[in-house]
């Protein structure tokens, strides 16, 4: 599978963002960036998926969405919190619908900050996440969970 | 009358960007009914006017929406300086009328994409954002960011243009001009495309007013109704006609917003020749008293701004009303004996925008 080992495929989900970091992941995708180049696909079906990009801060209505798309997707996986709003709440922190970032719900391995985020950023974390991805194959491959301390 | 069955449609689905949730009513493959539900991406932002001062909270307007968020922003603005009775200098006004376009040109990209996408012609999709990169550039280049801008204030813009650079503007957006004749072409004419959106979720003219539709969903209907013609900004001083289309449809809805890009083009380039020079900020003092509604308009429709003041710093309330929340009920009676395949071309013809709606 070493051939796969740089393509991840990825699946996003609004936790309650503005847009702002939804477009620019989108942006990604398209000719001025284009990370489909490297196999970098963005799928619906959380069953398909490496990566989960979370945009957006939790709300009581978002937080059983995520927790079902997280479980649902196969090990070894990693999620991506894109744009301060998923790393802390950032600017809504202080709204009584926000619950703060998405590590309130499920475990979070790379944090990207940013208002919003640039592709540039997208790109990097994405990059991170694949690094990530391969630490917990490896320790999959080992018989150890691909969680660290679950 | 065979059995009726209920298909839950989102919040997280492949063609929608953003949470939203539909129940589908339907008997065999036909729609009857679509009932919705919200509040997935509600942070509750209104209420945070009591916890930012009135001159910080225009950080928070702005990011109601990332794609409209210029526009949020200056309406925001326009509130505030409507309750304090602000004159705000002409060169300001001058360029958020240019940044109001070139947001609009922005978001009508995006959503022609979308669409194409959600047709299945990724080709087509490719090169709406792959147009959509120079208009972010010119934003960039402009205001610091490419999606966010920050650069509206109270009292005017946070920074100044220099005429040459409105000019390389109006220039690079000629020199793709061509290439948007293209995409137009392309959606107006292409055999696909026709087959996709002609007669698919039809409003008449009745209905959409009726139901409160707004923006390119109304004007699609054959109502020339554009809340820029109330001439807020500078937009009374340029010369433009709204764009109306009678067939009601997808398809009617569809070419409204590419032929709203030359629409932009054309009074970006009128505001550079007529742009005065001069200060673009106005010193703010004092605290706002009383209240104001704005309205503009949003890539969308029209969008208000409700403002109370009572004399502090914080202001009382704020209320907006997005296009996205007023475009529900026609989008549900369009989706009316709707073909299953077609609910999610017909849900993006309105261009939702969730972040807005829900705030």
């Amino acid at each position: 599978m070493a051939y796969m080992k740089r393509s991840p495929w990825i699946i996003h989900y609004d936790g309650s963002s503005c847009n702002g970091c939804d477009i620019e992941v989108l942006a990604c995708l398209t000719p001025l960036y284009d990370v489909e180049r490297f196999g970098i696909i963005n799928t619906g079906n959380p069953k398909h998926a490496d990566i989960l990009v979370v945009t957006g801060s939790v709300n009581e209505q978002s937080r059983q969405v995520i927790r079902n798309i997280y479980d649902q997707m196969p090990e070894p996986k990693v999620v991506v919190a894109f744009g301060i709003c998923a790393c802390s709440g950032g600017v809504f922190r202080e709204c009584y619908n926000v619950d703060g970032g998405i590590d309130q719900v499920i475990p979070v391995d790379v944090y990207v900050p940013g208002c919003p985020v640039r592709p540039e950023q997208i790109i990097d974390g994405v990059v991170r996440a694949l690094g990530v991805l391969e630490e917990k194959r490896a320790r999959m491959k080992s018989g150890e969970p691909a969680e660290a301390g679950v | 009358m065979s059995r009726q069955i209920v298909i839950p449609f989102g919040p997280q689905h492949p063609v929608l960007p953003e949470p939203i949730h539909l129940d589908l009513v339907m008997e065999d493959e036909r729609v009857v009914e679509a009932i919705p539900s919200i509040g997935y991406v509600h942070r509750g932002l209104e209420k945070l006017v009591e916890k930012r001062e009135y001159r910080d909270f225009v950080y928070i307007a702005e990011r109601i929406c990332g794609i409209c968020s210029f526009i949020h922003g200056m309406t925001y603005c326009h509130a505030v300086e409507g309750v304090m009775e602000l004159d705000v200098p002409p060169r300001a006004l001058y360029l958020r009328t240019v940044w109001s376009e070139l947001s609009r040109l922005h978001s009508h990209l995006l959503w022609l994409g979308l669409m194409a996408d959600a047709m299945g012609f990724e080709s087509l999709f490719m090169q709406a954002w792959r147009l959509r990169e120079h208009v972010l550039d010119d934003l960039e280049s402009t205001t610091g960011n490419r999606v966010i801008q920050g650069v509206c204030k109270v009292g005017g813009v946070r920074r100044d243009v220099s005429n040459q650079k409105l000019r390389e503007i109006v220039d690079g957006l000629a020199g793709i001009e061509p290439a948007l004749r293209d995409l137009l072409k392309v959606f107006v004419e292409d055999d696909s495309i026709r087959h996709r959106l002609v007669g698919v979720g039809p409003l008449t003219e009745h209905q959409a007013w009726e139901l409160g539709a707004v923006g390119p969903v109304l004007r699609a209907s054959g109502v020339a109704n554009d809340i820029r013609q109330t001439g807020y900004a500078a937009y009374d001083e340029l010369d433009f006609r709204p764009v109306v289309e009678t067939g009601g449809d997808c398809y009617a809805r569809t070419v409204v917003r590419a032929r709203e890009l030359f629409t932009s083009i054309d009074l970006i380039r009128q505001a550079v020749e007529k742009i005065p020079d001069g200060p673009v900020e106005t010193k703010v003092t004092g605290n706002p008293k009383g209240e104001f509604y704005a309205r503009s308009e949003q890539p969308r429709g029209e969008v208000v701004h409700y403002v109370r003041a009572n004399g502090t710093k914080h202001l009382v309330r704020f209320r907006v009303r997005t296009p996205t929340f007023t475009n529900i009920p026609p989008l549900l009676e369009a989706m009316k004996g709707l073909q299953l395949a077609d609910v999610p071309v017909v849900v993006l013809s309105i261009d939702p925008c969730i972040g807005c709606a829900e705030r």
